[in-house]
């Protein structure tokens, strides 16, 4: 009796939650396959993908989704780094800037899109500072359809300053796991700090840095709340397109088919950077 | 004794800019997390037609509470703040419950396909889950859970959860099995030895897995909208107003989000890295 | 009271046997030891003992009753620790009283067992302490005043004086045995530690690779070791072994010749030959050997010699005139050789 009980414990223990996963991700994954693919009648067609692929936004939906991923992700891999690299040098006082440093990874993205909205709207904090310092002589609009080089820069800057966090915890609990000895032992031969960093850090490091990378690539392809909050429908990205066929149009097929493209997307994402980078089973799992 | 000054002298030199170096680096970027909180304070703690002053008063000299006041006594906004919180409490129960058990057994236990769990685990993580909302929301319409605080609860749990279970794993794997084991040779059943001894001792760490659940959850947008009509969360109340509200209710919204978010991960600083870093 | 009987248990974690086919019984009162290197199985045959980990196959009696199948709680016993495992959050008093108020001993019997265990261990004075405002020492005697106040007729205990600085290890070592002679619980103690053992035990099991080599009190374990294995483990210095041939009656090795009673061993056979430090002299005739290093340690020296290539250990008087580089003969009574199989390192009968 004893024997048995101590054996299926273990599988007990886990089962709850392994069936709860597969009954939230698996199934629903599968019926956003069905729903994108399957009339309401039940016979399988492509109508609904071939509305998506025909829809006004769709084009500029994927081009802004990808065009913000290609911007964000390496702003945040060298912001987080520089953050992970001044905290783990361990200065006084260094656990204070950890916490302050880790804050907006308690924000939501609809919330750090009001937050900059404060910023960057005609009559806010960007403009009253930059007339204030004589770099412009009147308020300028950042943020307009007719802008696209605005709406840009504030979601990305928007995005930067959230989802940073992150990839900087990533990164921090990645250096933690380096011996200090490297450290030292660099220093003894006197190496300098951006050597040090180059030649010792930055190799022990690439786990680390790999699964940030592929985390943050796979989240950016969520980002929506902060696009709306800052731009509006005035640039179109797949997860809003998503949210707004379903919440605005009723139309779950279309929304089905969107989110399926972003399910998609990120499965490819994930594929190539597991590929391009050589990434073994062990290091993922870190 | 001059020749050892002044031979050292540049090496303090050198060391002392090097502090300079780290501390303004570090005091820079602090800034940039932290006067974007400092900004959306001044704009929820003005008039709301302070939102046409131009150029912006950058001091907290004249701040006020009627924008906060008008925010919270608007249509809905109380509510939706009653739901948020019942959906945030729902997901600590239903994550900590399920993932608890989950984290206890990969702490203790050596199994076969433990590894294949742990995987598991891990790609649930970083899956994305809000793109189930679609087809969670057809299903619920069925099931009776749409637009309900339960539904949008079990859609946070899923997402909270892996996360619940590699913190809880961490915090459990920190009390040491042998007193656990102890207790059993001291009379004790698995049971109570977990309720007697490992229990009391994993309480801070759970709690801030309860914390993390409840930040998760209050943050959480795009299920919340998708499942929901009447019984709207803060975050799906902020969003569906977004297009129709004036720039005062969007800043008053962003604050209150925002607050609760800062005050709690303040409290779970210990585990921070135990959320995406780590074993 | 209650002796312990395991008859062939098996335990293995995954692909690797732990402990192949145990048995051994542990007689009633006895301090009984399992010793052997790290990873030799011990502490899961303790662990296998008190429940903690499931057999693969055997039985394992305390008493009359077969407990393989019982839950550490039902088992009888009472353990301690090596890392004490004293719970953090519980005062001094309630962690010696944890298993009482598990038994649902009544108050006042349980306070009263509480004092005499605390005073057993001169633990009063720190009753309403926290075990964070304890020594190391005084934590380990919590532990053990926290096993023995369960009655239970068998304790358990897993290194419990690895964590303590030697000093105190001394120290805690003779309050062990001084316990030990007081209560009289069958014990079975695991340590790594030869010295702890043979001071310690009313038989030593010497464990290797899942395996118990040999099983008896400890002066014959060093006098009589089953095999080079437990020679080479038990003693400091360990038993000095020389490899050689029988040939004609002789045992030839690098550079010497024995004679042997031959009557016993047939021509050709590869032996070892084991000999302690204490009993090898230098003299005028018998092994021949360089001298290497002179070490004195008080009440006697160590030299170091090399026969051939092998360096064996003798223990001289301190006052001993070899110097290093010297050639010196070895000699020892043919009675205290022990003869060991070369290829399987078990000791021939004599």
């Amino acid at each position: 009796m004893w024997a048995r009980t101590e054996e299926i414990l273990p599988y007990a223990l886990l089962l709850p939650s392994l069936v709860f996963l597969a009954l939230l991700i698996l199934i629903p994954m599968v019926q956003a396959l069905l729903l994108a693919i399957q009339a309401d009648s039940g016979e399988f067609t492509t109508a609904y993908l071939q509305r998506m692929a025909v829809d006004v936004n769709f084009n500029d939906a994927w081009r802004n989704t990808l065009l913000l991923i290609v911007l964000i992700v390496p702003l945040q891999i060298v912001l987080a780094l520089a953050m992970a690299l001044l905290v783990n040098s361990r200065f006084k006082g260094h656990q204070w800037f950890l916490y302050v440093y880790a804050i907006p990874l308690a924000i939501s993205d609809l919330a750090a899109g009001i937050l900059w909205l404060a910023v960057f709207t005609e009559r806010g904090y960007l403009n009253t500072a930059a007339q204030g310092l004589g770099i412009v002589d009147q308020a300028k609009v950042y943020l307009s359809f007719e802008n696209f080089g605005g709406l840009v820069a504030a979601i990305v800057i928007a995005e930067s300053w959230r989802a940073t966090a992150i990839v900087m915890v990533i990164l921090v609990a990645g250096l933690q796991l380096i011996p200090r000895d490297f450290f030292e032992a660099a220093d003894l031969f006197g190496a300098n700090r951006l050597r040090r960093t180059l030649y010792v850090v930055l190799p022990l490091l690439r786990p680390s840095l790999q699964s940030a990378l592929i985390i943050r690539t796979i989240f950016a392809f969520q980002t929506f709340a902060v696009v709306l909050a800052l731009a509006g429908r005035n640039m179109p990205v797949i997860a809003a397109e998503a949210y707004s066929w379903y919440a605005n149009n009723r139309d779950a097929h279309l929304a089905a088919s969107y989110a399926l493209l972003l399910l998609g997307l990120t499965i490819v994402f994930t594929f190539v950077y597991l590929r391009v980078l050589g990434l073994r089973e062990a290091e993922v799992k870190r | 004794m001059t020749a050892v000054a002044a031979a050292r002298s540049p090496r303090m030199n050198a060391r002392t800019w090097d502090r300079v170096l780290i501390y303004g680096s570090a005091i820079l970027l602090a800034l940039w997390v932290l006067v974007p909180f400092y900004l959306i304070f001044l704009s929820a703690f003005s008039r709301p037609n302070d939102v046409f002053t131009y150029p912006k008063p950058l001091l907290p000299t004249d701040l006020s509470t009627e924008t906060m006041q008008t925010f919270l006594n608007s249509t809905g906004v109380f509510a939706s703040v009653i739901n948020s919180i019942a959906v945030a409490v729902l997901t600590i129960v239903i994550s900590l419950a399920f993932g608890a058990p989950a984290g206890y057994a990969l702490a203790r236990f050596t199994f076969r396909g433990r590894q294949a769990v742990q995987l598991v685990i891990l790609a649930s993580k970083m899956f994305p889950v809000a793109i189930l909302s679609i087809p969670l929301a057809v299903a619920f319409l069925r099931l009776g859970l749409y637009d309900n605080v339960l539904g949008i609860a079990l859609v946070h749990s899923a997402m909270a959860l892996p996360f619940v279970v590699l913190v809880t794993a961490g915090v459990f794997a920190g009390v040491s099995n042998e007193l656990e084991e102890a207790a059993m040779t001291l009379g004790c059943s698995r049971l109570t030895a977990f309720l007697r001894v490992a229990l009391p001792l994993a309480l801070p760490g759970l709690a801030a897995a309860a914390i993390f659940t409840f930040v998760i959850s209050w943050n959480e947008v795009f299920a919340s909208s998708i499942l929901t009509l009447r019984q709207r969360t803060l975050p799906a109340l902020v969003l569906f107003a977004l297009q129709q509200s004036p720039l005062y209710f969007k800043f008053a919204g962003g604050f209150f989000m925002v607050m609760p978010a800062i005050v709690f991960i303040f409290f779970m600083r210990r585990y921070l890295l135990n959320l995406w870093g780590g074993r | 009271m209650a002796g312990i009987r395991m008859q062939g248990i098996v335990k293995t974690f995954g692909k690797t046997t732990a402990i192949k086919e145990i048995s051994l019984e542990v007689k009633d009162g006895e301090f009984l030891v399992l010793l052997g290197p790290s990873g030799c199985g011990k502490t899961t045959l303790l662990r296998c003992i008190a429940g903690l980990e499931t057999v693969d196959a055997g039985r394992i009696f305390i008493g009359d009753r077969d407990v393989t199948d019982l839950p550490p709680r039902h088992r009888n016993i009472a353990m301690v620790f090596q890392s004490y495992a004293v719970f953090p959050h519980m005062t001094v008093r309630s962690n010696i009283g944890f298993g009482l108020r598990m038994k649902r001993v009544p108050k006042p019997q349980l306070e009263r067992r509480v004092q005499e265990g605390a005073a057993l261990l001169a633990l009063e004075p720190f009753l309403d302490r926290y075990p964070a405002q304890l020594s190391g020492g005084q934590r380990q005697r919590v532990a053990v005043a926290r096993a023995l106040v369960m009655d239970a007729p068998v304790l358990l205990m897993d290194e419990p004086l690895s964590n303590l600085d030697a000093l105190l290890r001394l120290q805690a070592r003779a309050d062990l045995k001084r316990l030990h002679r007081e209560v009289k619980r069958t014990t079975v103690y695991v340590t790594h530690d030869q010295v702890e053992a043979m001071s310690m035990g009313d038989r030593i099991a010497v464990m290797r690779e899942g395996v118990i080599e040999q099983c008896e009190p400890p002066m014959q374990l060093y006098t009589n070791p089953a095999s080079q294995f437990v020679g080479g483990f038990i003693g400091s210095p360990p038993m000095n072994f020389l490899r050689g041939r029988t040939k004609a009656g002789a045992f030839e090795g690098e550079g010497f010749s024995l004679p042997m009673d031959g009557s016993r061993v047939e021509d050709g056979r590869e032996l070892l030959l084991g000999i302690r430090a204490e009993q090898i002299r230098f003299g005028e005739r018998g092994v021949p050997a360089r001298v290497q290093v002179v070490e004195p340690l008080g009440a006697t020296a160590l030299v170091t010699v090399l026969v051939g290539k092998v360096p064996v250990k003798v223990d001289a008087p301190v006052n001993t005139t070899v110097r290093p580089d010297q050639n010196v003969s070895l000699a020892f009574e043919p009675a205290d050789i022990r003869w060991m199989d070369a290829t399987t390192g078990a000791a021939l009968a004599h």
